[in-house]
């Protein structure tokens, strides 16, 4: 498709560029902080203590404590919103009149600031992981939910004719048609739902727990460790930019089916 | 208009049940605003096609030859009149049909060999045996080895071939094609219509067969009946096509007896065409 597009550089120039640019960035920071002294590293931080404490935390084991919660909730609350989502995305496609009942209520939730959620969780739930995987579950379900309504509403008339011709009962038409049609919304939507998730995870943490990566950075921020604060956004970073590769891998081998943008192979 | 009736009546040599009978269809539709009168499609459309006959119909295009076809099926039910297949009213799906639609109905998310085993599937035939029995299918229509490539790594005529072998692999007693090949390329159409004879000459089914293009209509078929302009499109002619078989489409075309009949359907086929272009002009 993209003939007339200007050629690009190999993959190997593209990722030395992109080192490049992480270079350039932390190298900016230390010269503005430390050898120029623009900024104060007390609010500020350095690249080296950042990256120092980073690795010390890792060294010591303290770090995969915490990220394994947060890991923890960020699952749950994917799982637990998709599955809802996909359950009531069906319901509401397939019948028309609660879809129509409940569609203003559905709009007035999903419009609501689901952070200001977060203290009332912690007080059904109590300050463990549960009242997280809520905020995480508030946020993934809808996202999943409005795909599969999609996903059900845009099915092609003619491909489902076409199976009920071929034979099908209604068990056959969710199986190899509705279904198929509906999770290849949800996949398209993975990195955001999986994002979400996580945001829920984090933020809840931030806002009341006693474990999690939202938890170290509050922990930090409340004792002016700058340093600490910024180890913290950097672990969430690297864990984020880890969890959207693997949503990638498998994105690709779920929907394999679904046409690429045209290739030709370069020599 | 003359009511032209070139071959008798529109009845069919009652030996066996006709695959088909359509007695007196007419299909509405309420019009898009939703208010006004009614968008009356069809109106009075009275046909049978015998067992193991190739009818094909034409008319030019917004005359509700693909409504005749989802009355056929089952997919619609006509505001006036009832379809019959083999004897027994047609009341929702036709069982014993097969449909092959104009537009792409493969399911994307299957295989190609996963889409030709989908009806052997649906009627409880289990997985692995319906892929085994899917693949000589796929051959039969030309696509061996190409099983495992999904419906967007096909090329058009490809899919097309798919979806015939799809249909035929239920082993339907009536065919029921909606302009199958239309969006095909004129050589891939061609071969696809010689290929689509050879595979109704080993086992003779009743196909119904849909198009605008007349002379694909008499290339293919024992019979072609015409259809007016729409709205309100009537059954206005029926020609027996007595061409021997087996034929070759692109030769056939040639001889002086096509050419006879192509002239006779032609000279009434023309002035609906006409009158079908100055109503699309009107709208």
């Amino acid at each position: 498709m993209r003939s007339h597009a200007k050629r690009l550089p190999s993959r190997p120039v593209i990722l030395l560029l992109q080192i490049c640019v992480l270079i350039g960035f932390f190298g900016l920071w230390h010269v503005l902080t430390v050898s120029t002294n623009l900024l104060s590293p007390f609010f500020f931080g350095t690249p080296g203590a950042v990256l120092e404490r980073t690795f010390k935390d890792f060294a010591s084991g303290v770090i995969w404590y915490h990220l394994g919660i947060t890991l923890l909730e960020t699952a749950l609350a994917f799982v637990i919103g998709t599955v809802a989502g996909i359950a009531f995305g069906f319901w509401f496609a397939r019948a028309p009149l609660v879809s129509v009942v409940f569609d203003p209520y559905i709009k007035a939730v999903n419009a609501l600031p689901r952070v200001v959620l977060a203290p009332i969780f912690a007080l059904w739930l109590g300050l463990g992981i549960w009242s997280k995987v809520a905020l995480g579950v508030t946020l993934v379900f809808f996202i999943v939910f409005f795909n599969v309504y999609q996903g059900v509403k845009e099915v092609s008339p003619v491909v489902l004719a076409n199976a009920r011709m071929l034979g099908a009962n209604s068990r056959h038409l969710f199986r190899h048609v509705y279904l198929p049609s509906a999770l290849s919304w949800v996949f398209s939507s993975l990195h955001t739902a999986v994002g979400f998730a996580m945001v829920g995870a984090v933020v809840g943490e931030y806002l009341g727990s006693a474990a999690g990566l939202g938890y170290r950075i509050h922990q930090a921020e409340g004792v002016f460790d700058t340093v600490g604060v910024f180890s913290g956004m950097l672990v969430l970073t690297i864990f984020v930019v880890a969890i959207d590769a693997a949503v990638t891998m498998i994105e690709k081998r779920l929907l394999h089916w679904r046409p690429q943008e045209a290739q030709t192979t370069q020599t | 208009m003359p009511q032209a009736m070139p071959d008798a009546a529109m009845t069919a040599p009652a030996l066996s049940l006709p695959a088909l009978s359509l007695e007196g269809v007419t299909c509405s539709f309420p019009s898009p605003d939703g208010r006004g009168q009614a968008y009356t499609a069809v109106r009075d459309a009275s046909f049978t096609v015998a067992d193991g006959e190739f009818v094909s119909i034409v008319g030019p295009t917004g005359s509700g030859k693909s409504t005749l076809l989802n009355v056929a099926a089952g997919l619609l039910r006509p505001s006036a009149g009832r379809a019959l297949s083999f004897g027994a009213p047609v009341t929702g799906i036709n069982p014993k049909a097969g449909y092959m639609f104009q537009a792409e109905a493969l399911m994307p998310w299957k295989s190609a060999l996963e889409n030709v085993a989908a009806g052997l599937e649906f009627r409880g035939v289990a997985k692995r045996e319906a892929l085994d029995r899917a693949r000589p299918w796929l051959a039969r229509v030309g696509l061996d080895g190409f099983g495992d490539r999904h419906p967007h790594q096909l090329s058009g005529g490809m899919r097309k071939r798919v979806a015939l072998a799809q249909t035929l692999i239920v082993d339907p007693k009536i065919v029921l094609m909606d302009e199958p090949f239309s969006a095909l390329d004129i050589q891939t159409r061609q071969m696809m219509e010689n290929e689509l004879l050879d595979l109704w000459a080993s086992d003779r089914k009743s196909v119904v067969f849909i198009t605008h293009d007349l002379e694909e209509a008499i290339a293919m078929s024992d019979r072609v009946l015409v259809l007016s302009a729409g709205p309100g499109a009537r059954l206005i002619g029926e020609y027996r096509i007595d061409l021997d078989r087996p034929r070759d489409v692109a030769e056939i075309r040639m001889t002086p007896r096509f050419l006879q009949l192509h002239q006779e359907i032609w000279g009434q086929l023309r002035d609906e065409v006409l009158k079908g272009y100055a109503q699309t002009k009107l709208r």
